[in-house]
């Protein structure tokens, strides 16, 4: 038994139109009576529409209570959607939510699945008999996942004793041991440390390339996206921002640059042809720059006539910048 | 490896299992698990005290006699203490499922989450309940006028069980208010455990009021009141027709269906809600 394929070339993930729209009840302001309450619908997710294919890596972004994890609810089975539908694997989530539990992996990085006072071995074997999983697949899970992911000296501690980053490994491989075509997770490296993080990650990717298996993350951490998922999706006040391979985002937006000069002596700000100081301090002055409008070469060229210079660095801004940059852009039209 | 038959067998064993590991983990904390345990054994042995009050001082009572009274008490409490051990579990889905969001982690499990509550909340402490009505139930029925034949037993081991099965639904439909609204755990309290109170008593010491409430809305006059009339052998001053003797089984039936519909409602109505 493999990793379980959707049928055909269909899609793991459609999204279409999908919305969610909470009620929420608060104290009317300024009433008289302050048991009444106002009712105010709150659009956490609206008219959100996208496909995710077999074997995808695939990074959902946004800020806090952007929207990502009701999609992800809606999309494993939790929540019902409130308009548009959702299939995944051929399956209706809520519907067929059972179904789909089977086939899919869910980590939620603050939540736990694991039994807290019970050692990890046990959790794993337990979850064995909750999935149904052959047990001859399922010992071959445990011990390459434990190998890969450095756990055989903490299986038999309590998982209540793990560290967070400790602990996050064990979430990881408790998604994975029933072969799931798809796993998401939520925020899966919030918290913990450089060594954990790099861990989760190889060991993600290893598993989308060996195995095929789906991987949908949110995150808050920009480096997830960076060092795993070729394509992103920004979301922000429940709408999708942008969709598409992180390199044409980065392509598209990341026109700007920076060239960083230390000059000999302090003085005023340089004048360069299609640049603009941004920054001064002491002798370091900031020049930026759109590679469309110049050459970083003609701008130092241009420096370098005006100033005799001691060192120099050319800056790409960071792809948080970038999304910043996006929200305020796109906030500011809405 | 498409939708696997997923036998009540299978279930079964999964909840045994789920079981096995809730005290797996309770024994982790030994010392606090065994001090509960005694003082479990404490509010035991005050409830055979009050049954042997029971006994002594309750000689007649609305026109029973002391061991109709005391097999009463039994009849009521057996079941609502079978149901307190396996099924009373449900409360804590306010109380902890849906208040810190676990309840995400149990959708999203290819079992049942009714089954995965009742078992990862398991209370083995609680299982010492069952020692007063059991003897209560063993004292009467050895100090009733009745014969004890085969098919005496067997409605006997029916009530109980249907009986169990009333308690247990109401447990449920109970513990499904959360669904709805994040309700204080006394709300299910007062609905399980305040009844149970009332249902120790023959129906008909009680005004009619109470008796249309307790005994036929609820419905707790099956639980205990109307199989013990019948099996005790005792006076019906409520002029109860001797076929009533063979409902409480429908009833638990039709009380299972409705929790069933109340729970899954209550599911739906999550998923739509995110509460």
């Amino acid at each position: 038994m493999t990793t379980e394929q959707p049928t055909g070339d269909r899609p793991v993930i459609t999204v279409e139109g999908l919305s969610k729209t909470y009620i929420v009840r608060t104290r009317a302001e300024g009433g008289r009576n302050p048991l009444r309450r106002q009712r105010r619908e709150v659009d956490a997710v609206s008219d959100v529409s996208f496909t995710i294919e077999r074997g995808e890596m695939v990074g959902y972004i946004g800020p806090n209570g952007a929207g990502k994890s009701t999609t992800i609810k809606m999309i494993t089975g939790i929540l019902t959607p409130s308009a548009g539908r959702a299939t995944v694997l051929g399956l209706t989530p809520t519907a067929e939510r059972r179904h789909l539990a089977r086939r899919i992996g869910v980590v939620f990085g603050n939540r736990s699945q694991l039994w807290f006072d019970l050692p990890l071995r046990d959790s794993f074997d337990l979850l064995h008999h909750l999935y149904r999983t052959d047990r001859h697949r399922h010992d071959h899970n445990v011990a390459e996942f434990v190998d890969r992911l450095d756990l055989g000296p903490l299986l038999d501690t309590p998982v209540r004793q793990l560290s967070l980053g400790q602990r996050m490994r064990g979430e990881v491989t408790a998604a994975l041991l029933h072969d799931p075509a798809l796993v998401v997770l939520d925020e899966p490296t919030i918290g913990l440390d450089v060594v954990s993080k790099y861990a989760v990650r190889e060991f993600l990717r290893e598993v989308n390339a060996e195995r095929g298996t789906t991987v949908l993350l949110t995150t808050h951490d920009l480096d997830d996206i960076e060092q795993l998922c070729p394509r992103m999706m920004i979301i922000d006040h429940g709408r999708v921002l942008l969709d598409g391979p992180v390199a044409d985002f980065k392509a598209e937006h990341g026109t700007e640059r920076t060239v960083v000069v230390d000059l000999i002596e302090a003085g005023d700000p340089l004048e360069v042809a299609a640049t603009t100081v941004v920054r001064v301090e002491g002798p370091r002055q900031w020049l930026r720059f759109d590679r469309r409008a110049t050459t970083a070469a003609e701008v130092i060229a241009g420096v370098t006539a005006l100033a005799p210079v001691r060192d120099l660095a050319i800056e790409e801004p960071d792809i948080e910048e970038l999304i910043h940059r996006l929200y305020q852009e796109r906030g500011a039209g809405r | 490896m498409t939708a696997q038959p997923s036998l009540v067998s299978d279930e079964f064993r999964l909840y045994r299992r789920l079981v096995a590991a809730r005290i797996r983990s309770d024994w982790q904390y030994r010392t606090s698990f065994l001090l509960l345990m005694v003082s479990q054994s404490l509010i035991i042995v005050f409830e055979l005290v009050a049954l042997l009050f029971l006994i002594e001082l309750v000689p007649q009572f609305g026109g029973w006699s002391r061991a109709q009274v005391v097999f009463l008490y039994a009849m009521a409490t057996l079941p609502f203490s079978i149901g307190d051990v396996f099924i009373s579990e449900v409360e804590l889905l306010a109380y902890r499922y849906i208040r810190d969001g676990d309840f995400d982690v149990v959708l999203l499990r290819p079992t049942s989450a009714l089954l995965q509550i009742l078992a990862l909340e398991f209370e083995l402490r609680r299982a010492g309940k069952l020692l007063t009505p059991a003897i209560a139930l063993a004292w009467s029925a050895t100090n009733l006028d009745v014969d004890w034949t085969v098919g005496r037993i067997a409605a006997l081991a029916v009530a109980v069980i249907s009986g169990t099965a009333i308690y247990s639904g109401l447990w449920v439909i109970a513990g499904s208010i959360p669904f709805w609204a994040v309700a204080s755990r006394e709300a299910t309290n007062a609905m399980t455990y305040g009844s149970q109170f009332a249902n120790q008593y023959p129906l008909h010491i009680y005004p009619g009021w109470i008796r249309a409430i307790m005994g036929w809305a609820l419905p707790l006059a099956f639980v205990a009141y109307v199989p013990a009339i019948s099996l005790a052998d005792a006076a019906n001053p409520l002029d109860l027709p001797s076929w009533m003797a063979f409902t409480p089984p429908a009833v638990a039936v039709v009380i299972g269906l409705i929790a069933r519909w109340v729970w899954r409602t209550g599911v739906a109505h999550y998923q739509s809600t995110g509460s």
